[in-house]
């Protein structure tokens, strides 16, 4: 025991910690809007889709959400050279997060466009409705109340994980952790200032989502 | 012998009053019976008294010591003495009728097991449910269900038993049953406070009837007189609503 | 592609790799079961406290709320290296699984308390009266007639976040803990592409995945059906 904190050679380097948070953010957002469209395309397959479409989207779904994402991302990055194909390490990220979210995105998903079928037919019972009133009035309220909390909290956990691709040297959050740790060898000191970004990063989005929630759609979100 | 003595009670849920002003004097062997409209706060009186529901203002006197519900000390041994049958029952789910009967007795109390569960079978046998030992709550009906509470809170020794509305979430088929248990405790002698809807039964058992309306007493009296020749005009209408029934 | 698999497979496919990847397989999974029971500890502990009424208590209910708030709110990898560095700085010689193994419990801890905390929440609060009139203390009604009847509840989101530690532990091999996916890293160093050898643990880690998903799933449905069934 016995350790002195000395943050003080660490403030001097919060602007690149306050960029960095951007990138963490950014690839959190690029690889949830990704995730989202496959998703959602994943999710109208297995409602809509015939048989085998159904099964592969199944399939897609169960290998990528019983397999760490790490893993995941560490095949792209390492074993796709060997077939030809070669990615930056931001690119293996964000594709490998995408395909990630989408496998999870897809099952949230999935509740919703169950809901929306179920509405819809309700919704077609409403007299002078057209079809595009009874989407922006009916179904899309509804699969919001059941889809927002599940998603709003998969993109805070998307946000965490965005951690990973320091693993790949991507400059984010914890990658600038890392390297400013052996920079200064205040390991403890950087690491504990990161973990306050991760927490107001997390606490913002939270913030941002449930407002967003509450005035576009009206539904109450607290996530995580 | 317990004496049991309320005086100028008063208590709030938030900001709202829900009983003002009361005074009730429970005394050793009387079964009082709490009547009046809903929310008069009939039950409010028991909850105050077993400390979930802690006074505003006003005291509890139990055989002439004041009770001080801020020490948790002074409301345990209060509740060692003053037991509850609740209206929902409140059994506990995941026990079985015989468990539920001994759990307090033996885990809280610590008394030998093998004394407790002679003495719960005997009571359950009282109550009529000498073949449900074994059973769950949600095996059972509603009525099963209100007699193995009863046989819970006695098997607690109770001085005082307090029932809160114990026929109100049964089905008519059910309630007599429960009241013959009740009829049996009071021609023993047990003191009870008992809050009901059924009037008949209230007429039936008690030695003295209250009403009350608002968190207020109304008025108080041997069960001819408020039944038969209220005083007040609040008792007179709610009676004759209740006969007309 | 499948051509270099081939050709690398009989070098690949010797008992040693596989006695070295079944230990790894061993460790990952003990990293993700440790941690979730000695988490589960933490949780009902965390969610107990958060119960109390007791006016002095209040510093530890703060507390509580914070360990919850704040470390589902932080990225397993800081946690981690924070754990890392912190008992490298304390001077005590934790061996690295130990380091991973705290690492999961803090974290399960914490999302467990949330569980349990909401198991308990969902017990009727009438149990609770009824536990308090007889004199119940907070912990004899928790031990005695709460957790009995939240268990259902509780057990199958905390056997999810175990499947969920699995993936989750791959972290740990950023510190040098030999689990599978420091295993893949080990067998593409020693010469294996990158195909085989991250391929084959994505392949093991679906294998001690996905089954226990799928007994995850069942237990849901077993244990949210009628738990005594009228004769």
């Amino acid at each position: 025991m016995g350790y002195t904190f000395q943050f003080g050679q660490v403030w001097p380097f919060l602007p690149r910690l306050f960029d960095a948070a951007l990138v963490s953010l950014q690839l959190a957002l690029l690889a949830f809007c990704g995730g989202l469209l496959l998703g959602t395309a994943g999710a109208a397959i297995r409602t809509y889709g015939g048989a085998w479409a159904r099964r592969a989207v199944k399939l897609y779904v169960t290998a990528f959400t019983n397999t760490p994402q790490l893993v995941q991302i560490y095949f792209l990055y390492f074993a796709l050279p060997d077939a030809g194909l070669v990615l930056s390490s931001f690119t293996a990220v964000l594709i490998g997060m995408t395909l990630n979210a989408g496998a999870y995105l897809t099952e949230i998903q999935r509740a919703g466009f169950e809901s929306a079928r179920r509405s819809e037919l309700e919704a077609a019972a409403v007299l002078g409705f057209s079809r595009l009133q009874q989407i922006r009035y009916v179904v899309l309220p509804h699969a919001m109340r059941v889809l927002l909390p599940p998603l709003s909290s998969h993109f805070i956990i998307m946000t965490l994980g965005t951690s990973m691709a320091a693993v790949f040297g991507v400059e984010e959050l914890t990658g600038e952790a890392l390297t400013l740790s052996s920079q200064t060898f205040r390991s403890v000191e950087v690491f504990l200032i990161v973990a306050g970004f991760y927490v107001a990063l997390t606490l913002l989005a939270s913030l941002a989502i449930s407002l967003f929630a509450r005035a576009a759609f009206r539904v109450r979100v607290r996530p995580l | 012998m317990p004496d049991l003595v309320i005086r100028g009670l008063d208590a709030h849920y938030g900001a709202t009053p829900v009983l003002s002003g009361l005074d009730l004097h429970v005394e050793s062997g009387a079964t009082v019976g709490l009547i009046g409209p809903s929310g008069s706060g009939k039950s409010t009186i028991l909850r105050t008294i077993l400390g979930l529901l802690p006074p505003s203002r006003g005291e509890i006197v139990l055989d002439g010591r004041r009770v001080d519900y801020a020490k948790p000390a002074e409301v345990r041994a209060l509740r060692e003495r003053v037991a509850v049958v609740f209206q929902q029952y409140n059994l506990f789910q995941n026990m079985t009728v015989l468990q539920n009967v001994c759990i307090t007795p033996v885990k809280i109390r610590g008394r030998p097991r093998r004394e407790v569960e002679d003495e719960a079978r005997r009571l359950l046998a009282k109550v009529g449910l000498a073949d449900k030992l074994s059973s769950y709550p949600d095996q059972l009906s509603g009525g099963q269900q209100q007699r193995v509470a009863i046989a819970r809170a006695l098997a607690l020794r109770p001085e005082i038993l307090l029932l809160d509305e114990v026929t109100a979430a049964l089905d008519p088929e059910l309630v007599s049953e429960v009241l013959d248990t009740i009829r049996l405790l009071a021609r023993e002698g047990m003191t009870m406070m008992i809050v009901s809807h059924e009037m008949g039964f209230i007429r039936e058992v008690s030695s003295r009837v209250v009403f009350m309306a608002d968190g207020r007493k109304v008025e108080e009296g041997p069960p001819a007189r408020i039944f038969d020749a209220p005083q007040e005009a609040r008792t007179q209408s709610f009676v004759s609503k209740i006969l007309r029934h | 592609m499948f051509e270099t698999i081939l050709a690398e497979w009989p070098r690949f496919a010797t008992l040693a790799n596989a006695a070295f990847l079944a230990r790894a397989a061993a460790t990952t999974l003990a990293l993700s079961a440790v941690g979730v029971v000695l988490g589960s500890l933490i949780g009902v502990a965390v969610a107990v406290a958060g119960r109390t009424r007791a006016g002095w208590l209040r510093p530890v209910r703060l507390l509580a709320r914070l360990y919850t708030e704040l470390f589902r709110r932080v990225p397993f990898l800081v946690t981690l290296m924070l754990t890392f560095y912190l008992v490298q700085a304390s001077g005590v010689d934790l061996p690295l699984a130990v380091v991973a193994g705290v690492t999961v419990t803090l974290i399960a801890g914490a999302y467990l308390a949330e569980i349990v905390r909401a198991g308990l929440a969902a017990v009727h609060p009438n149990q609770w009266e009824a536990a308090a009139t007889m004199n119940f203390t907070l912990l004899q009604t928790i031990r005695l007639v709460v957790l009995p009847q939240a268990w259902p509840l509780i057990l199958p989101p905390s056997f999810g976040f175990f499947v969920m530690f699995i993936k989750d532990t791959a972290l740990a091999s950023q510190i040098g803990v030999i689990e599978l996916t420091y295993a893949a890293r080990v067998l593409n160093n020693k010469g294996f592409s990158a195909t085989l050898s991250f391929g084959c643990v994505l392949v093991l880690y679906f294998a001690l995945s996905y089954p226990l998903a799928r007994l995850g799933a069942r237990l849901e449905t077993r244990l949210a059906g009628p738990r005594h069934p009228r004769p």
